[in-house]
């Protein structure tokens, strides 16, 4: 029946009234639709854009183009060709490979998804790299710019450090010799120098390298471990009235010698603590002792070194006489090479090793009037002349030197008690370290150099905690190979 | 490097933020101790002496990201560049380096010791931020991602990468200089220290 839809068009178009079915749409229909949609541009029709949201680099099309109707016809479609808009179109055109989809909300929040997780809109860009083996810096490089940039600096190079000004730790000392003897002692030699302090006393301190602190307390050695923090009687004298006058360890710190009022030199043995043996030689009690490898050497109040070879039987090996009274200080230099004494006759001798020849000998005197000289004295051992002298104000009873940071440290009485620690060679005072409260006695310090021991008439120990080192260089240092003990043969 | 009456052109353009780009990211890797300082020497570029890095492999690398960036930045499709520093044991992205790029048609006169002067004071900001990015304890390795456009045909040997996001990072804003085509813009991300 086809004739009746054509029959019905005519008629439809005839009358005027009736709705348009297959005409383009009305202006203002069409204005109503477009402006909701962002529509797929065709070519030639107008349109109404609205802003494209895409991310591009170049200039955004976000015109609005109204076609302008022809006032006769109603809403017949002219096209308008006017060059802007061709342009446009055809950009248009090209962005075709770039659909925006009708629902925008959904696409932006997909977008705005994808930058907070990914940092970037994955849509738009991705993310390349040259591939390859992965370029690293040489084997074995470590950044060391932290060395260039932060503080640690070795210690040679620090001017100052924190030496705290009380004591690490007070342990107590009751019944501690306080002999106050006039008396000169050289308690150590370093670098061939020679280091003299003025008044002495008896040598009732040191510290193994196995870092134990013998103590030596009227009749009794006590052993502390500073390790562990543990106090150990090692020995008591047998009789009341005998005292115990100086103690030395091995430079393996296994045996321990201990000098006696009662003329004798004992040693033990301190791992199974025994004594070993027990060696008479001297007429007078002894004052000091010094250890160098195998022989101890002892001195007196008679004022004679004895040489002992503690390996054999018949231990006194040699005498030297020198002094006129009592020696105080008895020290071999690290190397072995000179053996330093200090007696109460203000003579400070220095002896050569047991190796060499003759018993030729410097003296060095000191002061004529000794005792309460109350300087330093640094000697060059080969020349024998006097490098420098500092005067510390106070008396000096113990001097120690401090390889950790090239320190020397002097122990002091009256009057002021304390502990001064001077930079070497420039003999500056670095700092002072008050606690004691009568006269230090003597010094010691730990085998890592880190801390020193002082006992004094007040019948304490103190610690002080000055020369901690970093612990890079305390690694190195550790790795010091240990000597092996010659005195494991025989002794009897 | 061209440039006409006029100012700069897209080439010369080109080749200016290439040439900021290797002389930027050798500035980096000397600072930041990556690689040892004594793989560099000195060189004197915008009129200060920067360093540049003699390792043969690192020479070789640099040199062809930065040609093929120099091509993206004439075709305009090159959208960021980013230099990302990662723990070599870890993998953990410690630093992140960020140049953004972006395409202008400004006004076109402006002169090359301008540009440089600009790209000074950036590569000195560079120098600048050692003072206070965190220190690099670890060994350390580098990588060079490129933000591109999504069409963009992946030339031969290079790969697709993720971002390389740093979790908990803080940020600082560099000064940015532009040549009147393309803009740079950097910033630097690290890792937050106090965070555990």
């Amino acid at each position: 029946m086809a004739q009746f839809g054509f029959e019905n068009d005519i008629q439809g178009i005839l009358k005027l009234d009736m709705p348009i079915t297959n005409a383009p749409m009305a202006r203002w229909q069409r204005k109503a639709s477009t402006s909701t949609s962002s529509a797929l541009p065709s070519p030639g029709k107008s349109v109404n854009l609205s802003l494209t949201t895409s991310k591009t680099p170049s200039k955004t099309p976000g015109k609005n183009i109204k076609c302008t109707p022809s006032k006769v016809g109603g809403d017949r479609f002219i096209p308008i060709r006017n060059g802007q808009q061709l342009d446009v179109a055809s950009f248009l055109l090209t962005k075709e490979n770039e659909p925006l989809d009708p629902n925008n909300p959904a696409l932006e929040n997909q977008k705005a998804w994808s930058v907070s997780l990914n940092g970037y809109a994955v849509e738009e860009a991705k993310i390349l790299h040259l591939g390859g083996k992965p370029l690293n810096a040489p084997e074995g490089y470590q950044n060391n710019l932290k060395v260039l940039y932060s503080q640690v600096t070795p210690s040679s190079v620090k001017k100052t450090r924190y030496i705290s000004s009380v004591p690490d730790r007070i342990l107590d000392a009751p019944e501690l010799r306080n002999d106050f003897c006039k008396l000169m002692r050289t308690p150590c030699i370093q670098y061939g120098s020679l280091f003299v302090p003025q008044p002495t006393d008896l040598n009732l301190l040191d510290w193994s390298s196995r870092n134990l602190l013998a103590v030596a307390l009227h009749d009794n050695v006590y052993l502390w471990d500073a390790t562990r923090g543990e106090i150990t009687l090692l020995m008591k004298m047998e009789r009341e009235e005998d005292y115990i006058t100086s103690v030395s360890w091995t430079k393996e710190g296994n045996y321990l010698a201990i000098g006696t009022s009662d003329f004798k030199v004992q040693l033990w043995d301190v791992e199974n603590q025994k004594r070993l043996r027990s060696m008479t030689s001297h007429t007078a009690r002894v004052g000091s002792l010094s250890w160098n490898d195998h022989i101890l050497s002892s001195a007196s109040r008679s004022g004679h070194i004895h040489h002992h070879d503690v390996r054999v039987a018949n231990h006194h090996i040699y005498t030297l006489e020198g002094h006129t009274q009592e020696v105080c200080g008895l020290e071999w230099s690290p190397d072995g090479r000179y053996l330093a004494s200090g007696g109460n006759d203000n003579m400070v001798y220095v002896w050569p090793g047991l190796g060499e020849g003759s018993i030729v000998h410097r003296h060095l005197s000191v002061l004529p009037e000794g005792k309460l000289d109350r300087h330093i004295r640094v000697w060059n051992v080969n020349s024998g002349s006097c490098i420098s002298a500092l005067d510390t104000q106070s008396q000096i009873s113990s001097l120690v030197f401090a390889p950790n940071y090239k320190e020397l440290v002097s122990g002091h009485g009256y009057a002021h008690n304390n502990v001064v620690i001077w930079k070497y060679p420039s003999l500056t005072k670095v700092a002072e370290l008050a606690g004691h409260e009568d006269r230090v006695l003597n010094l010691a310090l730990s085998p890592d150099g880190s801390t020193v021991a002082t006992v004094a008439g007040d019948e304490t120990v103190r610690l002080w905690k000055s020369f901690e080192l970093d612990p890079i260089k305390k690694k190195a240092t550790r790795m010091l190979k240990s000597t092996s003990s010659v005195i494991h043969q025989t002794i009897r | 490097m061209t440039s006409t009456l006029k100012g700069i052109t897209l080439k010369g353009s080109a080749e200016l933020v290439a040439e900021f780009f290797s002389f930027g990211i050798n500035s980096i890797l000397y600072q930041r101790g990556i690689y040892p300082p004594e793989s560099f020497t000195r060189v004197t570029q915008y009129d200060m002496s920067l360093q540049l890095t003699t390792d043969g492999k690192l020479k070789d690398y640099l040199t062809k990201v930065v040609a093929q960036l120099k091509e993206w930045l004439f075709d305009c499709t090159v959208q960021k560049l980013v230099l990302v520093i990662t723990c070599l044991e870890t993998n953990e992205v410690l630093e992140r380096w960020q140049f953004d790029i972006e395409y202008g048609c400004g006004r076109r006169t402006k002169s090359i010791k301008t540009i440089q002067d600009e790209i000074r004071s950036v590569i000195r900001q560079i120098t600048a931020t050692v003072t206070f990015l965190p220190l690099l304890e670890t060994a350390c390795a580098f990588d060079l991602l490129v933000y591109t456009d999504k069409d963009l045909m992946v030339p031969e040997k290079w790969e697709e990468s993720g971002p390389q996001i740093i979790d908990q990072s803080e940020e600082v804003r560099l000064r940015s200089f532009t040549t009147s085509i393309h803009k740079v813009n950097s910033m630097v991300a690290y890792k937050r220290t106090d965070s555990a």
